[in-house]
């Protein structure tokens, strides 16, 4: 017998989470709107929230930005670019875990895992150094190779637990029935396992796309992604307000949407499976 | 059914991510243990030599360390208060019926999604500017001076931006291990005259302490190495005031040219990491096994 709920209850809770709700967002909803103000009206007090002259200029100047497309080139190119190479990877190693496990399936992921827990600035002297004498500072080729590294774990533990839940009794049928391998992974296992692979990827890619600390490290102007392009509004000259609210609607905008998506997929992959 | 064939094929499927994994762990940190017992700065080359522990040396009894030691912990220990609190209310909350829920979830999360260095500025910027910012305008239109957040309280402004981008988390896994709980449950608790309070500290906090648990140990690694937010607010100041050991091995290596030092640096936050990380593993190990 479930509880009745009361409208009276149900409407203070209404109110209560979109209060919070509201609270929570309010950041990026400023955002938002100051990238349609001027920069005399982003500045303006009291603030403006509705009721000023919306206008796209801002924009028009921070696409006019000659390198702005090229920051969202690189942006695009290093967290689909690691992304990839990291599926390429680690479908093969969390199939041959999942499909045929043995006695240390179970240290190699966890294993895996530590990798993870590594601090980034320990290495960053070294990385440096490599990056410096290999030509590769500066470099997307770099940085793509250094993401998929970092994030090749998470990759692989969220294809494993996916490719866990395919129940093994759907592939000693299609044996039974004369499957050779190729047909069993091309018919039987593929269609079952792409709906995991497409969220292991959708959220590496914005973890890719939102990471700060290689990519703030290890770029200047050539290969910087957005993050490192947003944090060049640090040191400003004049008013910035608005262009920098409008640079960052366009860099979070994308992200956020695929993050809506994936939302179900977030905390299975950032919890490893500690949380159910 | 494993057959010796399928066995060799798993291991030949397997290999390439270990044997990358393998080299990505062990060849840099190799290669910053050995930098860290050498003098060795790249503004002056040719004068590399081994100088044994004096790297450990210089970096443990400096003053600066002890403050950055001081002040992660408390960025973590402050983001995680927030957060976690936050999270249980925000999650109770998320977890009742009520109308527009599916967007007022997509709204609490949304944080998780931007970006370190967009946050950091935005809220830098346009809300917590001592003249313009919108925080300033509040306290004016109340009657309070307003808070020069930067200047007055540098670390608490980057705990709070910090906690706004890592709340989503924890409300998330909150939330789901909250879902998990047994309507029944609660109902009978109920009907034995049980009030709210003492059905959250005795049904609802227990169930959900293990989520609590992951949520303090994921948060912790990552918020041990919070380093945009600095980098593009304060650069660690004023003075030493929101340094903290990431942000001052990273100003000993690229800034100083200090390889020696920030190398030895780095083993001692591969170290701190490494004990956070050691109940980490052995939490989620014990999950794989059930």
């Amino acid at each position: 017998m479930a509880r009745s709920v009361t409208t009276q209850r149900k409407l203070t809770f209404t109110i209560l989470g979109w209060a919070i709700g509201l609270l929570i967002f309010f950041p990026i909803l400023w955002t938002f709107l100051t990238s349609f103000k001027t920069e005399g009206t982003a500045v303006a007090t009291p603030p403006q929230f509705l009721f000023f002259d919306w206008t796209l200029e801002n924009y028009h100047e921070v696409q006019s930005r000659s390198d702005y497309m090229k920051h969202v080139t690189n942006s695009v190119v290093i967290s689909v670019g690691s992304t990839l190479i990291g599926l390429a990877l680690a479908i093969p190693a969390a199939w041959a875990m999942a499909f045929s496990p043995t006695k240390r399936t179970k240290d190699v992921l966890m294993w895996m895992l530590s990798t993870k827990m590594m601090p980034p600035v320990g290495v960053l002297v070294p990385l440096y150094l490599i990056f410096r004498d290999w030509g590769l500072l500066d470099t997307r080729l770099g940085l793509v190779a250094v993401l998929t590294l970092i994030n090749l774990p998470i990759i692989v533990w969220m294809l494993y637990t996916y490719f866990k839940e395919i129940p093994g009794e759907i592939l000693e049928a299609a044996r039974m029935d004369g499957a050779s391998l190729m047909k069993e992974i091309v018919y039987v296992l593929t269609p079952m396992a792409v709906p995991g692979i497409a969220s292991t990827m959708l959220l590496n890619i914005i973890l890719a796309w939102n990471e700060a600390f290689w990519t703030l490290n290890l770029t200047a102007a050539n290969a910087a992604p957005l993050t490192a392009f947003i944090a060049s509004y640090s040191s400003p000259e004049g008013l910035f307000w608005a262009k920098l609210s409008a640079a960052s609607t366009m860099a979070i905008a994308p992200i956020l949407v695929m993050g809506w998506f994936s939302q179900k997929q977030l905390v299975r992959g950032l919890t490893f499976g500690a949380v159910k | 059914m494993a057959t010796l064939q399928t066995r060799a094929t798993a291991r030949l499927m397997m290999s390439p991510a270990v044997i990358l994994l393998f080299l990505w762990m062990i060849v840099p940190l190799v290669m910053t243990l050995y930098f860290s017992f050498l003098r060795y700065n790249l503004l002056m080359p040719g004068t590399e030599e081994f100088i044994g522990f004096l790297n450990y040396q210089y970096f443990l009894t400096d003053p600066a360390f002890f403050t950055a030691l001081g002040n992660t912990l408390m960025l973590v220990g402050g983001t995680l208060l927030i957060t976690v609190i936050g999270g249980i209310l925000l999650a109770i909350v998320l977890d009742q019926p009520f109308w527009g829920q599916g967007i007022v979830r997509l709204l609490v999360i949304a944080p998780f999604f931007v970006m370190p260095t967009v946050s950091a500025l935005v809220w830098k910027n346009m809300l917590m500017h001592p003249v313009n910012g919108l925080f300033a305008w509040i306290a004016r239109s109340f009657g309070f001076q307003p808070i020069d957040w930067f200047a007055q309280l540098p670390l608490f402004s980057i705990i709070l931006i910090v906690a706004w981008q890592w709340l989503p988390f924890a409300t998330l896994i909150l939330l789901t291990a909250l879902q998990s709980l047994d309507g029944e449950q609660i109902e009978a608790a109920e009907m034995d005259g049980a009030g709210a309070l003492s059905r959250f500290f005795y049904l609802v906090l227990p169930h959900m302490s293990r989520a609590i648990t992951v949520v303090i140990l994921i948060q912790t690694i990552f918020l041990l190495s919070v380093f945009a937010e600095i980098l593009v607010t304060t650069n660690g100041g004023p003075g030493l005031q929101t340094t903290n050991i990431t942000y001052l091995i990273y100003a000993q290596a690229l800034l100083q040219f200090d390889v020696g030092g920030a190398s030895a640096g780095g083993i001692v936050a591969v170290i701190l990491a490494n004990i956070v990380a050691f109940f980490l593993i052995r939490l989620i190990g014990k999950n794989l096994e059930r």
